[in-house]
C-alpha cells in the first residue's frame, strides 16, 4: 500500500548546499522538524479529535448505559450489541438494505457501463451527452427525493408516471401509499439511478479509455468482428480492475442510504422501508440512546469491512494491485 | 489500492484516448445504420435524464391549482415568477437562512479540507522525517472508517463541545479529510524535484516551496478536489440533519425536507426552493466540469 519514495526524500540536501545561508540550513534538523510538524500538525490533531476520539468514546458508551446523556451511566458489557442484534427492527433494516442492494448494485453497474459504451462510441456531441447523463451528481438526494415524490411518483393523476401510463389505459397507482404491491421500491431505486449513473459513467469511461486500440485492430486482423465479441473478450475483462471499484463503491454507498429513503418515505406509513442507518438515527436521535446508538455504528461498521474484505477476496484484491 | 492504479495509468490513458478518437471515427463511417442506433440510443436517455430539470422548472413556475390540475399542462399559462417572493417570504420555512448557512459551511468546509489536506500531504511527501510513515498510516486508517455510519459517536464529540445547532458544529468535523491529504501526497510525490531545487537556490524554506512552488501548480487538483468537496458539502443532509436542531442553523437541504412533511404543501413554492438550491452548482457545475470529470475518473474514487 504505502509507496516509498527514495527518489524524493533528499536527506542530505539542504547540507549539500552551503551556498545558501539561512538560518533554517544552517540548522536544518530543527528547520526540517519545525516545518514538518507545523504542515502536519493541523492535520493530525483535526483527525484525532474528530475520528479518533470519537471512536474511543464511542467504544466506552457502547458497553455503557447512555441513555439521553453523551457520558456513561453504568457497565452493562455487550447488552447494548445484543440487544441491537435481537431488535427485529434491526434485522429488518438490513433485509431492506438486502432488497435494495439486490437491484441497485447490479442494475447501477449494467446501465452505467452501457452509457458509458454508448458515449464512448459516439463522436459528434460526444461531451454534449456526457454532460447531460453527468449533470444530476450536482442534484442532492433531497432535492431528487422531492422530485420523485412529488410529482413524479405522487400516486395522483397529475404525476407524470401516472399520466403517462394513463395514455396507455393503466389506472394511477398510488405508489407510495401502500406496502402492498411494494411499488415504493420503483421510486426508491430510480431516483438513485439518476443521481449516481452519471458518476459510475465517468468511471467506466476512464476505464474504456484505457484499453489500447491495438488490441481491436489485433482482434479484427484475427476475424472477429461482431460487437458482442469484442465486448466479451476485449472490454470487459480489460475493465475488471474498474468493474470491481465500481461493484465496491455501490455496495458502500448503497449500505449508506439514508437520504432519499428519509424523504420519500417518511410520513407515508410504510415503516418496512428503513434502512440500516435509518433505524440508527431513530435509536440515537428520537429515542436518544446513545449507548445502543454506538454498538449500532460499530456494527454497521464490522458489517460494511466485512463487505469490502469479502469482495476483495471474491474478486482476488491482489491481483488489482499488481 | 485501486485509486492509485488509476492514477498511475494517466499518462499512457490520454495518449491512447486521442488515437483511439481518430481511429474508430473512421470505422464508424462504415456502420452508418450502427451510428443511427447509437445517436438514438443517447438521444432517448438524455431525454430522460433531463425530465426531472424539466420538471422543478415547470412546477416552479406554474400556481397551486395549475399544477395540480387533473389534465396535464407542459408549461405554464403564465409564468408566476412571484413564487419566488412566497418562499423567501415563509416565515415556516427559512430559505434565506437555509441558503447562507449552506454557503458558509460548503466554503469554509472546502477551503479547510483543501488547505489541511495539502499542507500534510505536503509534509509527508517531501519532507523527511521518522514520523512520516506512522502519521501516514493513521491517515490511511482513517479512509477505512465509513464516514456516514459512524454520525453517533461524532455527534458525541460535536455536543461534548457544546456545538450542537452551530455551524461550527457542522463544518469543523468536516475539516480533515484523510483522503484528499492521499490524494495530495500522491500528487506531490510525482512533482519535479529540479523546480522545488530551484527554489531552494532562489531562497525558498519549505513554507516557500509550499506556498510559492506547490500551490501555484497543484491548480487542477485543488480544483478539482475542491468542486467535488463544495458539491458534497452543499448536499449532504444526515450530518446537517443530526446536529443543526434549531431551525436557525439549518442547511438548505434540511429547509428543504421540512417542506415535505409539511401539513400543506405548496408545490411550486417548494419547486422554487429546489431551483433556488440547485442553480449555485449547476452553475458551477457547467464552468468546472472538465475538472471534476478530470477529479472523478483519476482520483475521485471515494467511497
Amino acid at each position: 500500500m504505502s509507496v516509498s519514495t527514495p527518489k524524493t526524500v533528499q536527506e542530505t540536501r539542504s547540507d549539500a548546499r552551503p551556498t545558501v545561508l539561512s538560518f533554517w540550513h544552517r540548522a536544518p534538523r530543527l528547520r526540517r522538524s519545525v516545518a514538518f510538524w507545523t504542515l502536519v500538525g493541523p492535520l493530525v490533531l483535526g483527525l484525532l479529535v474528530f475520528v479518533y476520539i470519537p471512536i474511543l468514546w464511542g467504544l466506552v458508551l457502547s458497553v455503557s448505559q447512555a441513555q439521553a446523556t453523551i457520558f456513561p451511566t453504568a457497565f452493562v458489557g455487550l447488552d447494548n450489541y445484543r440487544a441491537m442484534l435481537l431488535d427485529p427492527e434491526f434485522q429488518r433494516s438490513l433485509v431492506t438494505f438486502f432488497i435494495f442492494a439486490l437491484f441497485i448494485v447490479p442494475l447501477t453497474f449494467v446501465l452505467a457501463l452501457g452509457l458509458a459504451l454508448l458515449v464512448n462510441s459516439a463522436h459528434f456531441l460526444r461531451g454534449f451527452f456526457r454532460s447531460v447523463f453527468f449533470l444530476p451528481t450536482a442534484v442532492s438526494y433531497v432535492a431528487a427525493s422531492i422530485i420523485w415524490r412529488l410529482s413524479l411518483f405522487n400516486g395522483l393523476p397529475f404525476g407524470l408516471v401516472n399520466m403517462v401510463i394513463g395514455l396507455f389505459g393503466a389506472a394511477p397507482i398510488s405508489w407510495l401509499s401502500r406496502p402492498n404491491p411494494p411499488w415504493y421500491w420503483l421510486v426508491l431505486v430510480t431516483v438513485r439511478l439518476w443521481l449516481q449513473l452519471g458518476f459510475y459513467m465517468i468511471i467506466f469511461l476512464a476505464g474504456l479509455q484505457e484499453i489500447p486500440q491495438a488490441l481491436y485492430e489485433a482482434a479484427q486482423v484475427d476475424g472477429v468482428s461482431s460487437g458482442w465479441k469484442r465486448f466479451r473478450f476485449i472490454t470487459f475483462p480489460l475493465l475488471r480492475n474498474t468493474s470491481i471499484a465500481c461493484l465496491t463503491l455501490l455496495l458502500i454507498a448503497s449500505f449508506q442510504a439514508f437520504d432519499e429513503f428519509y424523504n420519500i418515505m417518511l410520513g407515508t406509513g410504510i415503516i418496512t422501508a428503513r434502512p440500516p442507518l435509518w433505524y440508527l438515527y431513530v435509536v440515537g436521535f428520537t429515542n436518544q440512546d446513545f449507548g445502543r446508538g454506538d454498538a449500532g455504528s460499530f456494527i454497521l461498521t464490522a458489517i460494511i469491512l466485512l463487505f469490502t474484505l469479502l469482495q476483495g477476496r471474491l474478486f482476488g484484491f491482489g491481483r488489482s494491485l499488481e | 489500492m485501486k485509486m492509485m492504479n488509476v492514477h498511475s495509468k494517466q499518462p499512457d490513458s490520454t495518449f491512447t484516448g486521442i488515437s483511439l478518437k481518430r481511429r474508430s471515427r473512421k470505422h464508424l463511417r462504415s456502420h452508418p445504420i450502427q451510428t443511427a442506433f447509437i445517436y438514438i440510443g443517447l438521444t432517448l436517455c438524455a431525454l430522460l435524464f433531463l425530465i426531472p430539470f424539466y420538471i422543478i422548472v415547470r412546477n416552479a413556475l406554474m400556481t397551486q391549482l395549475e399544477v395540480t390540475s387533473f389534465d396535464w399542462h407542459w408549461w405554464a399559462k403564465e409564468p408566476q415568477w412571484d413564487n419566488l417572493n412566497t418562499l423567501f417570504n415563509d416565515l415556516m420555512a427559512p430559505m434565506g437562512t437555509g441558503l447562507l448557512n449552506s454557503a458558509i459551511i460548503a466554503t469554509l468546509t472546502t477551503a479547510g479540507q483543501l488547505m489541511f489536506a495539502s499542507m500534510a500531504g505536503y509534509a509527508l511527501a517531501r519532507i523527511p522525517s521518522r514520523w512520516s510513515q506512522p502519521i501516514f498510516f493513521l491517515v490511511l486508517l482513517t479512509m477505512m472508517v465509513p464516514g456516514a455510519v459512524t454520525f453517533v459517536p461524532k455527534y458525541l464529540i460535536v455536543s461534548g463541545l457544546g456545538w450542537v445547532s452551530t455551524l461550527q458544529g457542522i463544518i469543523v468535523p468536516e475539516l480533515f479529510s484523510g483522503f484528499a491529504c492521499f490524494l495530495f501526497r500522491q500528487f506531490y510525490l510525482n512533482f519535479p524535484q529540479e523546480l522545488e531545487d530551484a527554489g531552494r537556490v532562489d531562497g525558498l524554506g519549505y513554507f516557500g516551496v509550499y506556498w510559492r512552488l506547490l500551490l501555484p501548480n497543484s491548480v487542477p487538483i485543488l480544483v478539482a478536489l475542491g468542486v467535488i468537496s463544495f458539491i458534497s458539502s452543499w448536499n449532504s443532509f444526515l450530518w446537517p440533519l443530526v446536529i443543526g436542531q434549531d431551525p436557525s442553523s439549518w442547511t438548505v437541504q434540511v429547509v428543504l425536507s421540512t417542506f415535505i412533511t409539511a401539513q400543506t404543501i405548496n408545490i411550486p413554492e417548494l419547486f422554487m426552493g429546489v431551483a433556488v438550491a440547485i442553480v449555485p452548482l449547476v452553475i458551477l457545475f457547467f464552468f468546472l466540469q472538465r475538472y471534476i470529470v478530470a477529479g472523478v475518473a483519476r482520483s475521485g474514487i471515494k467511497g
